[in-house]
């Protein structure tokens, strides 16, 4: 064992956490599409998938291998490699941004000065996958849905950033580490209430979560820039909308209600019953609302949200420099 | 650090022959996102991750997006291939590219005659720095800025204005805040 210097086994260890963080954060957005629709079930009074196994436990095991074993079909008219690309973006530059999140004080795979950054950066280039997926394509409602998704995602990343730098000013930092120590004694809940209710709203409009699911609304456009899209294809497409969720969850958690901090509990259990609870108001929110007209979602974006996330920084800096020292 | 800096700086060199010589705009603008995220990398090797972070969100993130829209609703076919194609013949591209790398020449005449011997290294430039830089010495500048987007702002709500006109038979003829809202995206 004269190869297993510390360096070696930090480099292994790093290369371990980093894997089953991958690992869950699939896993979990997988659990999560058999979990919502039993939830759905529950708060809209029917039973959803209740066949398979147990109550419907194994209906994941039969969902992956329906999506494993159908065609792959790419159509004729598509552009061959646009519509190859586009899951692979969708799914990537979400997995990428798990990088930043510190699940407890050991844990967490990358230490960025600019985390929070990183973050905005992947939300950025997470757009292009809607947006390739739905020209590649080649079929209109594709389109039009890859339209509406790519000017709401804009509309709404522009008020994401400003609603996370009150946090940044009151930490001082974008480390994600450093937020969370900030948080030691107040959660920032309390001073960024409506930094975190921007966020949240942001959050499931980037993700086009319901009731920001215009891109997909089926009543419209039979389900927008994934309609041509089948088996594993589709499925990176629709596992990566709840990795998504799960990664606003986790983000909300780290930068409003104190990451793995709480007390008696160890810090990875407060992190993941945090987690769980954004989780379940993300699909009580698509169970109980319904989706609002297209205009109406933009014009709230630029008018009313926007306004509020600057009006919130102008008060959190001014606060922060009265209460500066000297 | 040194390896990554020469590996990101030739994807953005090879990303940025790809934009040329595409023929396909949207395989063109790909590159270009491509190439602007290997500048990014450049930016963060050499020890300037705030400004890394923002070619990623400002550039390849908002402005190309903008971009690749626009193209996308031009719709352009195979004529716009064919055309490209033809402006790729060698009598086109023969002229500016030779006065091109008479340039090239002098650049890197210039940087083997300055820099000769030194190596790629850098401190970390932090955001706080960035932000203390901005709003100390060049808060002129920022300011100038600022009022030119104002400017642009204001312009953009101008022209993006729909007519007196139309607002005024449409409150009248269809129910109030029917038809098509602003900033619909562009779907029409």
């Amino acid at each position: 064992m004269s190869w297993l210097t510390p360096q070696v086994s930090a480099v292994l260890f790093a290369m371990f956490q980093a894997l089953v963080i991958l690992l869950v954060a699939v896993l979990l957005g997988a659990v999560m599409t058999v979990v919502e629709r039993r939830l759905l079930g529950l708060w809209q009074d029917r039973y959803g998938p209740n066949r398979v196994g147990p109550f419907g436990s194994l209906q994941l095991v039969a969902d992956m291998i329906k999506i494993f074993f159908k065609e792959d079909w790419i159509p004729p008219f598509a552009d061959r490699k646009l519509f190859v690309l586009a899951p692979a973006i969708a799914m990537a530059s979400l997995l990428l941004s798990f990088m930043i999140i510190p699940i407890t004080p050991g844990w967490g795979i990358a230490d960025l000065n600019i985390g929070l950054l990183f973050f905005l950066a992947m939300a950025g280039i997470n757009v292009y996958a809607v947006l390739f997926g739905g020209w590649a394509s080649g079929n209109k409602y594709a389109l039009i849905g890859a339209m509406r998704a790519s000017a709401q995602t804009l509309t709404y990343e522009v008020f994401m950033g400003l609603a996370l730098m009150g946090v940044v000013a009151l930490a001082g930092s974008f480390n994600m580490r450093d937020i969370v120590q900030a948080q030691e004694e107040l959660w920032f809940i309390v001073p960024q209430f409506f930094g975190f209710a921007t966020f949240l709203i942001a959050g499931i409009a980037v993700t086009h979560r319901h009731p920001f699911d215009q891109p997909e609304a089926e009543q419209e456009l039979a389900d927008g820039y994934h309609i041509e899209y089948s088996g594993m294809k589709f499925g990176m497409f629709f596992i990566g909308e709840y990795v998504g969720m799960v990664l606003v969850s986790a983000l909300i958690v780290t930068l409003f209600f104190g990451g793995w901090q709480g007390p008696w509990l160890p810090p990875f259990v407060w992190f993941s019953l945090k987690t769980g609870f954004f989780l379940m108001l993300f699909v009580l929110i698509r169970a109980s609302l319904p989706r609002p007209r297209y205009d109406r979602v933009m014009s709230f974006g630029w008018k009313v949200c926007l306004p509020l996330t600057l009006v919130n920084l102008l008060v959190t800096g001014a606060v922060v420099l009265l209460m500066a020292p000297e | 650090m040194e390896l990554a800096f020469y590996l990101s700086g030739g994807v953005a060199v090879l990303a940025t022959l790809g934009v040329i010589t595409g023929t396909n705009p949207i395989h063109a603008l790909m590159y270009l996102i491509v190439s602007l995220i290997a500048v990014a990398m450049v930016f963060f090797t050499l020890g300037a991750p705030f400004a890394a972070a923002l070619e990623i969100i400002v550039y390849a993130g908002a402005i190309m997006v903008l971009f690749v829209f626009v193209v996308m609703i031009l719709n352009l076919g195979e004529g716009a291939v064919a055309q490209e194609r033809l402006w790729l013949q060698p009598r086109t591209w023969l002229g500016p590219s030779l006065l091109a790398a008479v340039l090239l020449v002098v650049l890197v005449a210039s940087l083997v005659q300055g820099g000769a011997g030194q190596f790629i290294s850098g401190e970390p430039i932090s955001a706080q720095a960035v932000g203390g830089l901005l709003f100390g010495p060049w808060l002129l500048v920022v300011e100038l800025a600022a009022m030119l987007l104002l400017a642009a702002l204001v312009t953009a709500s101008h022209i993006g204005r729909r007519p007196e006109v139309e607002r005024w038979s449409e409150s009248k003829g269809r129910r109030p805040g029917a038809g098509r809202g602003k900033g619909n995206g562009g779907g029409r």
